[in-house]
């Protein structure tokens, strides 16, 4: 980042795309992406780790991106919500989300969809138990979480299972 | 009459205390370049259109409820492109309530287009009208109608221009699809060509005259559940909140705070700061901001700064003695009951006080702007329910001429009656005035926490009497501190008096979702159990005995059969219980059972199942009332269990959502909503209602459960 005397050049994976920065390397993930990358899908809540709207996917693994350093994640892959849906078509979880309605203001919805992905790779058939576990991390002040569980149900293809 | 909350023109207005910022340095204005409008993508209507609204012709007022003026034209309301396309301009935001979706379904619905037609342009100061702040569930009853009332208009010149244009008679023509249609001859006329009529464009500049809308029997797209207009670019996290708003050159700013509430500033040192490369440094009388081309150089300089300054502290109350202190500081002090002739003569009495913790709304989104200043001109894209007069509070704070103030609201991350004010928007500008460039200012959550308006505490006492067949003789109700909202009975008294009393406040005051009929309805609910229990009567017996016939105890009778009370009250399980509650709010009722389990040893609370009954006249959006009401319920479990502000010597201690805990995913009870739709009734604006009955229906079931009152908000199991 310019300003800094202590800054390095970092490459990161984001999206598929090499991006080169050169930034104070103590510096939140979350602030590069936004910042310096312009991909501000990803939010800033907290800035604590306790609401999950700054949620990515660093190796497939959801993060909280406000507590992570840029520098530990150089050399790894990061996907963001931009990165989500490939170009015509939406993921999965993001058709379910829009198909169920399930946000309000929608400003948790990326971070929610990032740790519904995350938790829908490591199991693709979770419990509504399961479902509330790994999200219970994520807030969403409109508390839309009963829509939000539904989109999850529908996006493991659930929602039959559950509704009948 | 119409009663005033439902009145189309009716006035209403929110109380909330504004930052005043009173700048004394010297401001110039570095900018040289050219002033470039910025519109939002693909917009034109403020080029394009010839019905600009400093044409508007002044006086009179066409739905514009919370202090907005609304649209007298038709041209004010909407733009008709060549193209085709249909924009609706409104000064109402969406924050999350549906109010897109919705007045979008209000425009389609009078203009006879699919919805997808519409482009709805919401809360930018230079392209809309005044529809008065996003509050007090006003867009519903005064902003729907009015747009309706201006695309009707808009629908009956199309009509009526074909009809000239043919020299037919207008009741022999038809308007579907976005044309005027004359079957007889097989001839339309769209919207388009009408926007290149000449007569119909005076016409659109002329105030408005009426005409008629269409019946809720012969309505297409409200009453459905059309989605959020949007939704693809939330999921694909495209849609730029507030705190998303880049513009070239930007920089990001942060501003000093007291570390504690009143303290004064007697010193500081900027010179640390000021010698970090590429940081800005500002003060201005108390206040003390930085720039830097990121946000943590920017709080790195911020921090070096607060590390040097010197405060003088001032005493603060702390959250501990709260109830005595605003008991001691109410305004011509604690009122004696005017009916304690009555209490005295009756067969039975009973006194009760009830206390409701300060609470934060915490929206996800924190307090947001991002300032731009050209030629003197500035424009703030910030997060307001109220954008006209944040648009008066920049104007101010810079001595600006209003018109030299161009306030934005894009769809933004959460209200929830907590964002009323403009200080954010303030903050930026003064950064952005100094620095030379736009500046962006996003508060911490710690700051959300401390420094954005709470929802104002309450000390609640209730005094009332029963006659000898256990009916109500007397009622006197006294709210102290938190508002007078809702706070009259719907229960029937010989004798009912209510009063509220205002206090010498310790924090913020601002309003929040429901306001104070919260606080009100806990008060009046849970001691509405305290007397049915010394009537010697169910708690579901005793509020039908003192309801009229009408949509409160419609909503009553509805829940408590859902929730098969009259089986369900009369089980007896240790550490399980049910309770009810019911109230009314801007026009719309509602009623709810609950179901709790107590964990006798550590008192825990576990709301297991809410059945509620919502009624809010005619519905405009089954889907998205839905959503609201589910929303709602768990918003206010948060407050009724665990939220509460907690400060001492002028800090806030639990400023972050590990040490303030709202509502999460495990908290989410088995919710039954049952919503009531009155096509015979005019639609009330149902955000905030659902929320008002879940508290005191849960402290009367962990009374049940363990045989002790809970008597306050958060609700705690008293020590036996």
């Amino acid at each position: 980042m310019m300003g800094t005397s202590d800054a390095v050049s970092l490459t990161l994976n984001v999206n598929g795309q090499r991006r080169e920065v050169t930034t104070d390397p103590t510096r939140s993930l979350l602030d590069v992406l936004r910042e310096d990358l312009q991909l501000t899908g990803t939010k800033y809540g907290c800035g604590e780790a306790q609401c999950g709207a700054c949620s990515v996917l660093i190796e497939g693994k959801r993060v909280f991106s406000c507590r992570t350093a840029v520098s530990k994640a150089e050399g790894k892959t990061i996907v963001t919500i931009e990165g989500t849906a490939k170009p015509d078509k939406l993921h999965p979880v993001q058709q379910a989300f829009l198909d169920e309605g399930a946000y309000q203001c929608g400003f948790c919805t990326p971070g929610m969809i990032v740790a519904a992905v995350a938790l829908l790779e490591q199991n693709p058939k979770p419990s509504d138990a399961e479902i509330v576990e790994a999200m219970n991390r994520n807030l969403c002040r409109c508390c839309t979480y009963p829509n939000i569980l539904e989109a999850v149900r529908r996006a493991c293809g659930r929602e039959a299972e559950v509704k009948s | 009459m119409t009663p005033p909350h439902l009145d189309p023109n009716g006035t209403y207005d929110e109380r909330f205390d504004v930052v005043e910022y009173h700048f004394t340095g010297e401001v110039p204005d570095p900018t040289r370049r050219e002033f470039l409008q910025i519109l939002g993508a693909g917009l034109l209507i403020a080029v394009s259109t010839g019905q600009a609204l400093s044409q508007e012709p002044r006086g009179g007022r066409l739905g514009g409820g919370g202090g907005g003026r609304g649209a007298t034209t038709i041209g004010a309301r909407l733009h008709l492109g060549q193209d085709g396309t249909i924009t609706v301009m409104t000064g109402k935001v969406e924050c999350g309530q549906g109010a897109r979706a919705e007045l979008s379904q209000a425009a389609a619905e009078e203009l006879r287009v699919p919805i997808a037609t519409i482009r709805m342009v919401m809360a930018d100061t230079s392209l809309v009208p005044d529809d008065g702040g996003t509050f007090g569930s006003r867009s519903t009853p005064s902003t729907v109608p009015a747009i309706r009332k201006g695309c009707a208009a808009a629908r009956e010149l199309l009509k009526n221009t074909a009809a000239t244009r043919w020299e037919v008679d207008p009741s022999s023509l038809v308007v579907r699809d976005g044309v005027a249609c004359h079957e007889a001859s097989n001839r339309t006329l769209s919207y388009a060509e009408l926007a290149s009529d000449e007569r119909a464009s005076r016409a659109i500049a002329s105030p408005s005259p009426d005409a008629e809308l269409t019946t809720v029997a012969s309505w297409k797209t409200l009453g459905t559940s059309a989605p959020r207009p949007n939704g693809r670019d939330i999921v694909t996290g495209v849609h730029a909140y507030p705190s998303d708003v880049t513009r070239p050159g930007l920089l990001h700013g942060k501003v000093l705070r007291r570390p504690s509430y009143n303290a004064k500033l007697l010193e500081v040192d900027l010179e640390p700061a000021r010698a970090i490369e590429g940081v800005g440094v500002v003060r201005d009388g108390d206040f003390v901001g930085v720039t830097a081309p990121s946000r943590s150089l920017a709080e790195k300089a911020l921090a070096r700064i607060a590390e040097n300054a010197l405060w003088e502290k001032v005493d603060h109350p702390s959250s501990e003695d709260l109830g005595d202190y605003l008991r001691s500081h109410a305004r011509g002090g604690v009122p004696v009951n005017p009916l304690a002739e009555d209490v005295r003569s009756a067969a039975k009495s009973l006194r009760q006080t009830y206390q409701v913790a300060y609470v934060q709304h915490a929206p996800m989104e924190p307090r947001a702007a991002v300032a731009e200043w050209q030629d003197g001109k500035l424009t703030v894209w910030t997060a307001t329910q109220n954008p006209f007069a944040v648009r008066g509070e920049v104007a101010r704070a810079f001595g600006l001429a209003e018109d030299h103030a161009r306030v934005i609201i894009p769809d933004f991350g959460g209200g929830f009656g907590g964002k009323h004010s403009g200080e954010c928007a303030v903050e930026a500008a003064r950064l952005a005035r100094a620095s030379g460039k736009p500046v962006r200012l996003v508060w911490t959550r710690a700051e959300e926490f401390a420094w954005a308006q709470f929802r104002p505490a309450a000390v609640i006492d209730v005094e009332a009497s029963l006659d000898v067949e256990g009916k109500l003789s007397s009622w006197y109700f006294v709210n102290i501190n938190s508002g007078a909202n809702e706070i009259q009975t719907p229960y029937r008294a010989s004798k009912a008096r209510a009063q509220f009393v205002a206090s010498e406040p310790p924090l913020r005051h601002g309003s929040y979702r429901a306001l104070a009929t919260t606080a009100n309805t806990f008060g009046r609910e849970c001691f509405m159990d305290e007397l049915a229990e010394a009537a010697g009567c169910d708690p579901l017996e005793f509020r039908l005995l003192h309801l009229e016939a009408g949509r409160l105890r419609d909503v009553l009778v509805k829940a408590t059969r859902q929730f098969d009370w009259s089986s369900r009250s009369k089980r007896k399980e240790p550490g399980r219980g049910v309770g009810l509650a019911c109230g009314i709010d801007k026009g719309s009722f509602v009623a709810a059972c609950v179901e709790v389990a107590v964990d006798p040893q550590s008192s825990k609370i576990t709301v297991e199942h809410v059945c509620q009954a919502y009624e809010c006249g005619k519905i405009l959006n089954p889907a998205n009332l839905l959503n609201q009401v589910k929303g709602a319920i768990i918003m206010g479990l948060g407050p009724a269990l665990r939220e509460e502000m907690v400060f001492k010597g002028g800090k806030m201690l639990n400023a972050s959502f590990a040490r303030y805990r709202v509502p999460r995913f495990a908290d989410v009870p088995r919710l039954d909503i049952h919503l009531i739709d009155r096509p015979d009734l005019p639609s009330a604006g149902a955000g905030e209602t659902p929320l008002i009955a879940v508290a005191p229906a849960i402290a009367n079931a962990v009374h049940a459960a363990t045989g002790r009152r809970a008597r306050t908000m958060p609700i705690r199991v008293p020590d036996a």
